[in-house]
């Protein structure tokens, strides 16, 4: 195991180096001269400009730069942002709690609906439910979720108007951020009504960005489903009398469960990429919204670090994920 | 001795057509492939007849018709089928001269990424070696992003519009058939037939693409479908988020993102460019699901 980590690492430390690279390179890519683009490109005198190149060291060699980069994030300083001058790193920590407890509802929405609806649609195989499930679940797929956040918006908000339009919780509860989740910062704020309110405000952005999830996971657990209730070792155990729900609940299903697994970490990636629009389309204060923010407002720093963290998070689940998978089957540690 | 040429050409003629048939007979069998396929040859010609069909120019701005309702509610008008937009543009004229952009899109994306992910593919798993690691590792720092992300940032650096969002997506989508490429051609380099024809002489080239590729392209074709599915979503929410296509482009994403404001108060100019995103690429989902039954022998329906 210990070998199958350091295997996994000798592969992650280079390419982590490369996403580096590639985050750091960007700016440097603009079409323009960075200092202009950093200054609000306006029209500066030779003089001034060589000012600002040297504050922001664009006159050192280029290599130089990047190791300069490279040692401030490993103490910490991803840089600041061009536009609110703050901290980069400070804003992450700040922004991403909201970014996690939206994710965590939305994987929790897609296992707690797809493994069961997987499940079900397998042992029916052929049947009108699965069809029906199946069938489902490939709109599901093939669903551009910022239209269907705002259909939502348009019937839940619009027509029936039980749940808000956008943001985290009603402006009508105030109270300091302890853990940066708001279903339990709500909770131990005490405050009547307030969990009630930050729970509706969390009802949709989780179906929109738990949609694609849920396919995906109810189509991966119905194929292992059906590849291991063909196996003998299910034919044993129906022989042997089990009662089908042994069966199917201890014999097949934790075989099944390795692949979906993996697949359930491999959304994490997903569930990033559904943030930037999720969170567009809620308002909701997160790092997807950060994100295209600072892509609008052309924050160069705070798309290179988040670019950079955001790569790292999902580096760091797909290592999890490999080592969970290595732990529930022994077979591929070699 | 022109007989003999003859049977020579004349017998793989026979196995490729039972091959189609076979092909056909696993494919027909799945009937939501069919109606995937039926959809999307319907689109296919909405969007090559585009100007044939519509009943307005894309563009037109009717300014006595602003947010006119489909034409089954109250105050709908037959001119405008699915209603107008916010400055009176015909809905229905923008989705099928939409229909256009986004094939188009999918087309170009998916070609692009599909012959640079098999001329790399075919490189790394034929040549082995340091190139195949860093052609891989490459490869894995492109995946280590969420794609849209890489997609928008890609965007941003290269300047907002429908040509630098096609190009960012088919650079996203690429290491997918990269991988696929390199694993298939690494299976079946081994194999006799490969051996056979390289004791004959074959070259370097001759072996990686006329010998070993044909044999290596049912799971690309797979691939391929997916990738343009993924392409048409991808493009769209660039689009959504103001840096794929910009306005007046009918394009899909762009048409939701300028009808955004509207939503609470004219449901249809939301509605319709959204649906048609989904049909699309629920077709092509479902011709995909159909391809993999029919070329994947290990999920073949015994």
């Amino acid at each position: 195991m210990v070998r199958f980590l350091f295997g996994r690492l000798a592969v992650l430390i280079p390419t982590f180096i490369g996403v580096s690279i590639i985050a750091f390179s960007f700016i440097r890519l603009l079409p323009g001269d960075p200092v202009a683009l950093l200054s609000g490109e306006r029209v500066m005198s030779p003089e001034r400009h060589a000012a600002i190149s040297a504050q922001l060291g664009f006159d050192r060699p280029i290599v130089v730069q990047y190791l300069d980069y490279i040692w401030g994030i490993l103490r910490g300083d991803f840089g600041t942002s061009i536009v609110t001058k703050q901290p980069i790193l400070d804003q992450f920590f700040a922004l991403f709690p909201a970014t996690l407890e939206l994710s965590f509802c939305a994987i929790i929405f897609a296992i707690v609906l797809g493994i069961p609806a997987g499940i079900f649609a397998a042992i029916k195989r052929g049947s009108f439910f699965d069809q029906t499930i199946m069938g489902t679940a490939l709109v599901g797929y093939s669903m551009p979720i910022f239209w269907w956040g705002l259909l939502l918006i348009i019937f839940f908000s619009g027509i029936l108007q039980w749940t808000p339009v956008s943001g985290r919780i009603s402006l009508l509860y105030f109270f300091p951020p302890v853990t940066g989740f708001m279903l339990i910062d709500s909770l131990i704020s005490g405050q009547a009504g307030a969990f009630k309110s930050a729970a509706s405000h969390l009802i949709l952005p989780t179906i929109v960005l738990g949609t694609i999830p849920l396919a995906v996971i109810a189509r991966q657990t119905r194929s292992a489903m059906l590849e291991v209730l063909s196996e003998d070792y299910v034919r044993t155990a129906r022989a042997k009398g089990l009662s089908p729900f042994r069966v199917i609940g201890i014999h097949a299903l934790r075989n099944a469960m390795i692949p979906v697994i993996t697949t359930i970490g491999l959304q994490v990636g997903v569930m990033l990429a559904g943030a930037i629009l999720t969170e567009t389309i809620f308002s909701w204060p997160g790092i997807g919204k950060w994100m295209v923010d600072s892509v609008f407002r052309r924050d160069y720093p705070v798309i290179q670090g988040g670019l950079l963290m955001i790569a790292a998070i999902i580096m760091f689940v797909n290592l999890i994920v490999d080592l969970l998978y290595g732990l529930i089957n022994p077979r591929i540690r070699h | 001795m022109s007989n003999d040429a003859v049977t020579a050409i004349a017998e793989p003629q026979v196995t490729r057509n039972r091959r189609a048939a076979e092909f056909w007979y696993y494919f027909s069998e799945n009937k939501g492939a069919v109606i995937g396929l039926v959809v999307f040859a319907i689109l296919l010609v909405v969007a090559l007849l585009a100007s044939v069909i519509a009943p307005h120019a894309p563009s037109a701005q009717y300014r006595d018709a602003i947010l006119v309702p489909p034409v089954w509610l109250e105050g709908g008008r037959a001119a405008y089928p699915l209603g107008t937009d916010a400055v009176g543009r015909d809905i229905l004229s923008r989705l099928i001269y939409g229909a256009q952009y986004s094939l188009f899109i999918g087309v170009v994306v998916t070609t692009i990424a599909l012959v640079g992910g098999i001329i790399i593919g075919v490189i790394a798993g034929y040549a082995r070696g340091w190139v195949d690691t860093v052609i891989m590792r490459v490869m894995d720092i492109i995946l280590a992003f969420p794609s849209l992300l890489l997609a928008l940032v890609l965007v941003a650096v290269l300047g907002p519009g429908l040509l630098n969002a096609m190009i960012a997506i088919a650079l996203v989508l690429q290491p997918h058939f990269v991988r696929l490429t390199r694993a298939a051609v690494m299976a079946e380099k081994s194999k006799d037939y490969v051996t056979a024809a390289r004791v004959a002489g074959a070259g370097h080239f001759r072996l990686m693409f006329k010998t070993i590729l044909p044999n290596c392209m049912a799971p690309l074709i797979v691939q391929a479908t997916l990738s343009f599915s993924n392409a048409i979503l991808d493009a769209a929410a660039l689009g959504f988020l103001g840096m794929g296509a910009q306005p007046p482009t009918p394009e899909w994403g762009t048409m939701l993102a300028e009808a955004r404001e509207f939503i609470l108060r004219a449901w249809w100019v939301v509605t319709f460019p959204g649906l048609a995103i989904l049909v699309t690429v629920l077709a092509i989902n479902l011709v995909g699901d159909g391809l993999r039954d029919a070329l994947d022998p290990k999920l073949k329906r015994s």
